[in-house]
């Protein structure tokens, strides 16, 4: 095990720890550690969703689905109030023989259709970017080399220090013995 | 997901299981950092002489497009051939051909996804791409067809002086929704799944300018399991949403004409005929461009044999289907006892002035790809690749018997015509090849060809319980061994 931090003289206030793993599996039970030691405020980050691993951290589902659901019934009413709007009260027209009324309403299941899944897509966009607070281009862990390797092959495991259970000593003793393959402290600022 | 991953010991990891082992998504045991190198290269590295060759005749035939589409609007929609009685030339046949190529992108990427089919993984991007193209060439001609191009605006529903609204009941007015909406969707879950990607091109980027720009659209991402569990219930959800309107676009496409009263058009099997044949020809495109593609950026080892393979029996399948479409409406236009309806099916094929077109689309569609049945056709891709280019060509004669072969022939003997293209038309389909191929050839400079976070997760290393399966795989095999 090797330790190191991203600059040796930083003077800025400590992120936390960034500790990297051989493989899936080493991170799967590291992360099963962390969880139990109770820390609140840290992440894995892997190059690839591994599964299995809400568990280990103590996750649950993602209620992603209720917003998605939301621009579903969003989507089906504006489709029509739309149709109903203008081709019942604003410019009633006969054409292919179809009436202007109630019973229209197979002529518009089409657009209703596709706008439902219209906007249930925007709600995934929407709902993804606020949940994951994203886009963010600048975040402390990027300040660290160790941790760019998650993008490529490398499983990190992140501890904020601002988590009540951090501390310098203790929490890096636990990554050492939950089998980190490196150890990194970063600060706020590179 | 969570409940995956937590299965008794007792069973048997797929991969190692010997009595029901399947094909390794990626050979060769490649590892993680291999596939990053390999696919991020291509982005990186400089592009081989053949990119460059194909890349600048496609963008001069690119140019030929705007050329043609700058005479059509400064002169008027009467250099095109069409006229009464076909007034829906290639304008209209082009549209659906191209409409149809991009289904296989989002089948793969939602359908695929929600059946669980790891093997889409190391296809599914490329396709998606290609997907996204083919649309942006299918949207240029009813955009272009409607005459007046800078009245287009006119077919969103928006307020306007003369207080007009579109026909809602119209399926022209759906056919945009459809296609707009298909558009957008795909765009979104290309993109979203793209992210990822775009974070190991930034986080690998050596150059200022590289890093700013895969930076911005990574947009920020660093792989935490707090965003990727939302990431991947956004993507479930986006496939869910993507799969049923995969199959709306077409079914949608197909009432323009199914909901008209014009023999040859007005049948109840348009709409899954119509799908089953995008399918077939969206993925005739993707192997068609996956192929050359592949064995260029040796790709080998994650588009091997076994996805070939796979696509090739969906191109069966669905040819097949596509061929029961055609002889069920041939059947019914007997059966069905309406004279007008077998009259147009008996010109079509017999005595009217396309036949060769029908016989060119049976035979491309329906007789070429039943090559695939044999296993040595399959792995030979150089009969994939000559099948799928009969595939291409046929689904787009199929539009074209079903577009002015039934126009040209109405139902009074006074309104027969005849239709052939003009030289703008031929240049303009032309234009949209170089449009399409251009587009793919820059995204496949710019942006990752495969899917690599998502072919990552597919190798067997990527479960977490990887050990343990290899512990149990080297139990039994002692066991085994103390038995004999």
């Amino acid at each position: 095990m090797s330790d190191s931090t991203s600059s040796p003289s930083n003077s800025s206030p400590v992120f936390g720890y960034v500790a990297s793993f051989d493989s899936a599996a080493a991170l799967y039970h590291a992360a099963e550690k962390v969880r139990d030691a109770g820390f609140k405020r840290w992440d894995v980050h892997t190059p690839y969703p591994v599964h299995g691993i809400d568990h280990a951290m103590g996750l649950g589902k993602s209620w992603i689905s209720a917003v998605v659901l939301g621009g579903g019934i969003t989507g089906c009413s504006v489709a029509l109030a739309l149709q109903f709007f203008t081709q019942v009260n604003l410019y009633p027209t006969v054409v292919q023989g179809k009436p202007t009324n109630l019973s229209t309403i197979p002529a518009f299941f089409p657009v209703t259709f596709e706008l439902t899944i219209l906007l249930s897509a925007f709600a995934v966009v929407g709902a993804l970017l606020i949940f994951l607070a994203l886009p963010r281009w600048n975040h402390p862990l990027f300040n660290s080399a160790l941790f760019n390797t998650f993008s490529d092959d490398g499983f990190i495991l992140a501890i904020e220090a601002r988590d009540p259970k951090f501390s310098r000593e203790q929490t890096r003793e636990l990554l050492g013995s939950a089998g980190a393959t490196n150890i990194e402290l970063v600060h706020e600022d590179a | 997901m969570a409940n995956e991953t937590t299965t008794s010991n007792q069973a048997v990891h797929p991969a190692d299981a010997p009595t029901i082992a399947r094909e390794q998504l990626v050979l060769n045991n490649r590892s993680m950092a291999w596939i990053t190198d390999r696919v991020c290269g291509i982005v990186e590295n400089r592009q081989p002489l053949i990119w460059w060759v194909l890349f600048l005749p496609s963008v001069l035939l690119a140019g030929c497009l705007g050329f043609t589409l700058v005479y059509l609007v400064s002169t008027g929609v009467g250099i095109w051939g069409n006229n009464q009685p076909v007034a829906w030339g290639w304008a209209i046949v082009n549209f659906v051909f191209w409409i149809g190529i991009g289904h296989a992108g989002t089948l793969i990427s939602a359908i695929l996804f929600l059946t669980r089919q790891r093997w889409r993984t190391s296809v599914n991007r490329a396709s998606e791409a290609m997907t996204l193209f083919a649309v942006v060439c299918a949207g240029i001609y009813p955009g272009f067809h409607v005459g007046r191009f800078w009245m287009v605006w006119f077919l969103a529903p928006v307020p306007n002086a003369n207080a007009i609204w579109q026909n809602f009941k119209s399926p022209l007015l759906w056919d945009v929704f459809a296609v707009s909406t298909y558009f957008t969707v795909s765009v979104i879950f290309w993109y979203i799944g793209l992210i990822p990607d775009l974070a190991t091109l930034r986080d690998r980027a050596t150059s200022k300018i590289r890093k700013f720009c895969y930076g911005f659209f990574a947009l920020g991402w660093r792989g935490a399991n707090r965003h990727w569990r939302h990431y991947e219930m956004g993507y479930l959800l986006l496939a869910a949403l993507s799969t049923p309107l995969v199959l709306s676009v077409h079914s949608v496409v197909s009432f323009d004409f199914a909901t008209s009263i014009v023999p040859g058009w007005h049948t109840t099997i348009f709409p899954p005929y119509f799908v089953a044949g995008a399918v077939f020809g969206g993925f005739a495109m993707v192997l068609t461009l996956m192929l050359p593609a592949r064995k260029l950026y040796g790709l080998e080892d994650m588009i091997t044999p076994k996805h070939i393979d796979n696509m090739a029996k969906i191109i069966l399948l669905t040819g097949t289907i596509v061929g029961y479409a055609y002889i069920m409406e041939l059947f019914i236009s007997y059966y069905g006892g309406n004279k007008y309806e077998a009259d147009a099916f008996h010109l079509r094929i017999f005595s009217g002035p396309y036949t060769w077109a029908y016989k060119c689309m049976f035979f491309c569609n329906v007789i070429a790809p039943q090559i695939f049945w044999f296993h040595a056709a399959r792995h030979n891709l150089w009969v994939v690749f000559i099948v799928c280019n009969f595939v291409n060509a046929g689904m787009w004669f199929e539009r074209f018997v079903i577009i002015p072969t039934t126009l040209a022939r109405d139902f009074l003997p006074g309104q027969w015509g005849y239709y052939a293209p003009t030289w703008v038309e031929g240049l303009m389909f032309a234009g949209t090849f170089g449009l399409f191929l251009s587009l793919f050839l820059l995204f496949v400079r710019f942006l990752p060809v495969i899917a690599v976070s998502e072919v990552k997760g597919v190798l067997p290393e990527a479960d977490p319980h990887y050990p343990e399966w290899q512990e149990l795989k080297k139990k039994r095999a002692a066991s085994l061994n103390a038995e004999k």
